[in-house]
């Protein structure tokens, strides 16, 4: 009977907490956008007139097909993150793209339309040099892949490995190139650093060596950027310190060294500490490469050189020109050059390679985006119109990741910020109320004029909003005759304004790349972008909100921290979230290192929240300094309290401010670095709202839970690795008193840690290295029966520690990230997101993670609704939020309360983002979708008409009784 | 099978109050140390300093001596000293500017034989409101927080009541010596999940349902003989219904299900 009674109680607690989308709400308030990632080598498809394959392989590696027309993705890759999935080379012939992995581990083939997998072959060891088509009598049979020491042929239909040999002195030799002209043979091409060049030329048949030759070359530094083969087997290399050509044919032996020809006789110069580029192309892999070639003299010069009879003529002088490149269609071939127009828009040009002439009407005008970075790659389509003509389309790439597609004259057929690939940190902050509704709001912000003045005001306002309504009441009847579908609005930045719900954010995403967005959460929407130049990789981004939209007519107001990795400096810029327009005020300026950032809920006359920057001296900026806040910074300075983590020294330390903005040291931990290393210090929230102090009881008694806002959850991990002996530590630390509240250690147990820490819990996950699972922990914090001191907490005045409970589960998967939801008024039960390496986000209430639940059911325990314990937690299909719209490489998860308490805003970013919303105690306080209006009103009017001819029958029957 | 559960329920109550932070009321309190415990300790001692300036500017003096004691039963004693008059004074006048009362204590390990090996350098600090240590009357609760082999980590200081109220401290006796309560704390063994227990109680209640088999059967099995012919006889009534020209959609529906 009591195993029915559990059983009932847990499909109960499930039916409470079971949620899913309907198949009709698919969409409707949630949305997904993917992305590839900056791109590293793109391919069009020019197999047939009419393909709109774009093959794009990029430093996410990820591998993926574009559909040219529209930018959307036919098909996408993920592989796997770091070297191990490095995409080294992408090579397109006909239908297959042959793809090189991991630093030449795997060599792929994959069918382009489907993006099926063709064959797979797993190379031998050994660092990836470079890989090429060979083509033998017009028909490009095999794939040629080199290493550091050997070279393999592979067969393209296939995969199976022709061949493999090593490569001759390949511990002194660094070889680095390949080349083919369909004439039977492979050249490999090496050298030995400032000494000579290295030629062994292969029999494609057996791999047989044909010759071997070495030419003096002691001016070479590098093969790869400053040679190329042309026209016929010519092996051309560029110097910029003799400012030389020199050329070679690969195949005649009695050339023992290269021909130089000075660029001044060609009346050339290459720019000073620039290293000349020399760009090649080869059309068809089968044949020779074309004559001529494109010199890149100094950053915006190229020019296109032809050699011909051994003499190199000049065909065209581009000067000044950003990019240039290549692109074949049928026989002709064709470069294109991007050239600088004016400040803001760029010209690209279509030139005829073989002579250098310029296409008629082939102008495409690039306009750059003013908050946009610089173009940096050119990728070009070339295609033959019906006039025999070439037409051509570009894809532009930027320093700050967007793609452009352009076609002629200068339309922007798609675009893709792919600088979204790589969200570090984000926030959502309200939208700005209406015209109307801040022409209210503005009112009770005036100064008080006198009484007359401020009725009429009060009445004008009231006639406003009410002239507002009636627009309103009217757009929604004549949106009403309307189809559903015409009615969707385009969201621009002007019509931005708060929904009724409070439902609609701009989402501010700030991206490793430097670039900022300011994105509608509604519907996904970029409405804003700025790119900050001069941001040097792996840069650390802090996103602050100082002002929120709540404060009208003061615009809201994000400052955005960026500290440089490894000097630690870091520069603050200062914005507008709604539109994206940097803010005039003056940033103080940060000569040392910052240390720790601390948002004071002191607030200035501009209803700016103060910012404290902590330097590596222990000194205090506070931003914005005006003289108002500094006041209050002195009057408030004896409560204002501030750690710092040193994980190197594993040191917690305390400080306090002092009047003179100075800080004096009041209390240190330290943890032993040679136990265990700090991995993650984490605090509360500032946002969050709790809305009960306790938990009743079965017995009707109340449980106060120990809400500390100060508390910090410190994770460390063991430097013992050995399974039996590694460890987790948790500490939980009073971030003003330094006092440790509670410390635990899960033994047997290794990171990687992901936790949340909330309200009076701490949930973490840790891998269990003796069990090898996953496995979830929360710790819950009780004051007990009574609470010291109801009215106010003060970490100085909390003299008992808290009682600790903790109860652990096993996870049956493993986790890439944990965030839990967020409401307005903390009414709502919370809910766990858990994002998996799968794509999929998890709901898992937190009434599964309670560290009450109880091992055996009781009356009391039934009364709490705590559900029974059970060591493994379960993870169902309805609990995945984004349902099939798996989110690639889960980095991390947003959470914000909208104006709805049921409701809470979730952002899941990583290679993808999807918003959606979730309802951890459902819509409570939403009627439902398919609410029945109709029978509800019926009803009523049925029942008003009932109580009305009842009341008359009752009248004439009591008049009837009293007349008798 | 009654003794298991209330076994059962012990195990849970008694795993839920070693979880629990009882607290150290006294100075030995039989707390396990962690890895420590098997360790031997022969006694020795570490200052405790502490300092309490009008200028807020820490300058530290000998408050007393922690004394560590060896065997199982590992504990820490506190040796100190009674306040002199001028630190007395001092103390108050601290107390009236609202300054605070600083502790600290040398890192060290708590483990013997780690302490011949080098010594880490540097203090661990903790702080008090100096008011509020007047206002309790010098009765302060002092812990060591030690990590899993025995380093001393933290210390923390809170006095009893904790707050400052502005009460006037008369009695120059009160002042004089200290109330103090210490202990040392390892950190706690943090649960894993209790997967013996669980299918142990699985087994019960497999065992009952096996024993008693009259009971798990569902309401259907138990009652059909009742069911089916209650079943028939609508179906029947239905039928007839229709038959009989009545013809509602009650009755075409009830012949459909008859169907």
């Amino acid at each position: 009977m009591a195993w029915l009674v559990v059983r009932l109680a847990i499909s109960l607690s499930l039916l409470y907490t079971a949620s899913a989308v309907f198949e009709d709400q698919v969409g409707k308030f949630d949305w997904r956008e993917q992305f590839i990632g900056k791109v590293r080598f793109a391919l069009f498809d020019t197999h047939s007139q009419a393909s709109k394959k774009l093959l794009v392989a990029t430093d996410k590696n990820v591998f993926a097909s574009l559909n040219s027309r529209t930018g959307d993705l036919f098909w996408r890759h993920v592989d796997k993150t770091g070297p191990e999935g490095h995409i080294d080379a992408l090579l397109m012939y006909g239908q297959d793209a042959v793809v090189v992995v991991g630093n030449g581990r795997l060599l792929r083939s994959w069918e382009t339309t489907v993006g099926g997998l063709k064959w797979e072959a797993v190379l031998d060891t050994g660092s990836f040099q470079a890989a090429a088509l060979i083509g033998v009598q017009d028909f490009v049979k095999y794939v040629a892949v080199l290493k550091k020491s050997a070279i393999s042929l592979h067969d393209l239909s296939s995969g199976s490995q022709i061949w493999v040999e090593n490569l001759p002195d390949s511990d002194t030799v660094q070889y680095q190139t390949i080349y083919s002209g369909g004439n039977g043979l492979v050249f490999v091409l090496g050298f030995v650093p400032s000494s000579h060049i290295v030629i062994v030329e292969y029999k494609i048949e057996d791999g047989e060596i044909m010759k071997k030759k070495s030419v003096e070359a002691a001016w070479m530094s590098s093969l790869e950027n400053s040679c190329a083969v042309i026209s016929s087997g010519n092996l051309l290399c560029v110097d910029q310190t003799t400012q030389s050509l020199y050329t070679l044919p690969l195949q005649s032996a009695e050339h023992t060294e290269m021909r130089q020809i000075h660029l001044q006789t060609l009346d050339l110069e290459v720019a000073s500490g620039f290293q000349p580029v020399l760009t090649s192309t080869q059309p068809n892999p089968a044949q020779p490469p074309l004559a001529e070639f494109f010199l890149q003299l100094s950053p915006d010069h190229h020019i296109l050189l032809q050699l011909k009879d051994d003499l190199i003529a000049p065909l065209r002088d581009f000067n000044p020109s950003y990019l240039a490149a290549f692109a074949t269609s049928g026989e002709k071939t064709v470069a294109a050059v991007m050239t600088s127009k004016n400040d803001t828009a760029c010209s690209i040009n279509l030139f005829s390679a073989d002579t250098g002439r310029r296409h008629l009407d082939t102008t495409i005008i690039y306009h750059m985006d003013p908050n946009g970075g610089k173009p940096n790659r050119l990728y070009v389509h070339a295609f033959l119109k019906k006039d025999d003509s070439v037409g051509y389309r570009v894809m532009v790439q930027t320093e700050d990741l967007t793609l452009t597609f352009l076609q002629q004259p200068g339309r922007v057929v798609w675009m893709r910020e792919e600088a979204l690939a790589d969200v570090v940190t984000m926030e959502m902050v309200d939208l700005p109320l209406t015209g109307t509704q801040a022409e209210l709001e503005g009112e009770f912000g005036k100064k008080a004029d006198g009484l007359l003045p401020m009725v009429l005001k009060r009445l004008s306002s009231q006639f406003i909003l009410l002239q507002a309504w009636m627009a309103h009441l009217w757009k929604l009847f004549y949106d009403a005759r309307k189809p559903r579908s015409s009615v969707k609005n385009e969201v621009t930045i002007d019509t931005l304004s708060r929904d009724e719900f409070n439902l609609q954010k701009m989402m501010v995403m700030v991206t490793a790349s430097g670039k900022l967005f300011g994105i509608d959460s509604k519907s996904g929407t970029v409405l804003w972008k700025q790119y900050l130049e001069d941001i040097k990789p792996d840069s650390i981004f802090k996103l602050i909100v100082q002002r929120t939209t709540a404060h009208f007519p003061h615009p809201p107001q994000c400052t955005l921290l960026i500290k440089d990795k490894d000097t630690g400096l870091g520069s603050l810029y200062v914005f507008n979230p709604i539109f994206g327009k940097k803010s005039h005020i003056s940033v103080p300026a940060l000569p040392r290192p910052v240390l720790q950032t601390l948002l004071l809920p002191v607030i200035d006359q501009d209803y700016a929240k103060v910012l404290l920057l902590i330097d590596d001296q222990y000194k205090v900026t506070a931003f914005p300094s005006t003289k108002n806040v500094l006041q209050q910074l002195q009057d408030t300075a004896s409560s204002v309290f501030f750690y710092l983590v040193d994980s190197s020294q594993g040191k917690l330390s305390g400080f306090r401010l002092r009047m003179d903005l100075s800080t004096e040291l009041i209390w240190e931990v330290v943890i032993p670095t040679e136990v265990q290393k700090i991995v993650a210090v984490k605090g509360k929230r500032a946002n969050e709202h709790v809305h009960s102090q306790g938990r009743v009881m079965g017995d009707r008694s109340v449980l106060y839970k120990y809400l500390n806002p100060n508390l910090l959850a410190v994770i460390t991990e063991s430097t013992d690795i050995h399974q039996e002996r590694s460890f987790v530590g948790i500490f939980l630390i009073d971030g003003v008193t330094g006092r440790i509240v509670h410390e635990a250690v899960q033994r047997k147990a290794r990171g990687p840690v992901h936790f949340v820490h909330s309200e009076n819990w701490l949930v973490y996950v840790y891998w269990n290295s003796k069990f090898r699972r996953n496995e979830f922990s929360v710790l819950e914090l009780f004051e007990g029966a009574e609470l010291y001191n109801s009215t106010v907490f003060s970490s100085l005045d909390r003299p008992h520690p808290p009682q600790v409970l903790q109860q652990s589960y096993i996870f049956p998967a493993p986790i890439s990230t944990l965030e839990a939801t967020l409401t307005e008024k903390g009414i709502t039960s919370r809910h766990l997101l858990v994002g998996l390496p799968s794509g999929s986000i998890l709901s898992l209430p937190k009434m599964f993670l309670d560290p009450r639940r109880p091992e055996l059911i009781s009356e009391q325990s039934r009364e709490e609704n705590l559900i029974p314990y059970a060591p493994e937690m379960p993870i169902r299909t309805e609990w995945f939020i984004n349902y099939n719209q798996t989110v690639s490489r889960v980095r991390g998860i947003y959470t914000a309360p909208s104006g709805l308490e049921s409701t809470c805003l979730v952002v899941v970013y990583g290679l993808d983002i999807y918003q959606t919303r979730v309802f951890p105690s459902k819509q409570f306080d939403v009627l439902k979708d398919d609410y029945d209006y109709v029978l509800i009103s019926s009803v009523l009017f049925g029942l008003f008409f009932a109580t009305m001819i009842s009341k008359r029958l009752a009248e004439v029957k009591l008049l009837n009784r009293a007349w008798r | 099978m009654a003794t298991i559960r209330v076994f059962s329920l012990i195990l849970s109550v008694l795993s839920i109050i070693t979880l629990l932070w009882t607290q150290s009321g006294e100075c030995n309190n039989g707390r396990r140390l962690g890895d420590a415990v098997d360790t031997d300790f022969s006694g020795f001692s570490v200052p405790l300093e502490h300092s309490f300036e009008i200028d807020d500017v820490p300058r530290f003096r000998l408050r007393g001596a922690l004394q560590f004691r060896g065997g199982r039963e590992n504990g820490v004693y506190l040796a100190q000293n009674q306040l002199s008059e001028k630190d007395r004074n001092t103390m108050k006048d601290v107390a009236a500017v609202d300054g605070l009362y600083r502790i600290r204590v040398p890192r060290v390990s708590l483990q013997v034989d780690r302490q011949t090996e080098k010594q880490s350098e540097g203090y661990i600090t903790a702080f008090v409101r100096a008011c509020s240590l007047v206002e309790s009357h010098l009765s302060d609760v002092i812990t060591l927080h030690t990590d899993v082999s025995g380093n001393v980590i933290g210390i923390s200081i809170v006095t009893i009541p904790g707050s400052c109220r502005g009460i006037e401290v008369e009695d120059e006796v009160d002042l004089e010596v200290f109330n103090t309560t210490i202990s040392v704390v390892a950190p706690v063994t943090a649960p894993v999940p209790e997967t013996a227990p669980y299918i142990e109680r699985m087994d019960q209640e497999m065992e009952k349902k096996g024993k008693n088999p009259q009971e798990q059967k569902s309401f259907f099995a138990k009652y059909w003989m009742y069911i089916v012919p209650l079943v028939l006889f609508l179906m029947m009534s239905g039928a007839q219904d229709q038959s009989g020209g009545g013809g509602g959609a009650g009755g075409g529906a009830g012949n459909g299900g008859g169907r």
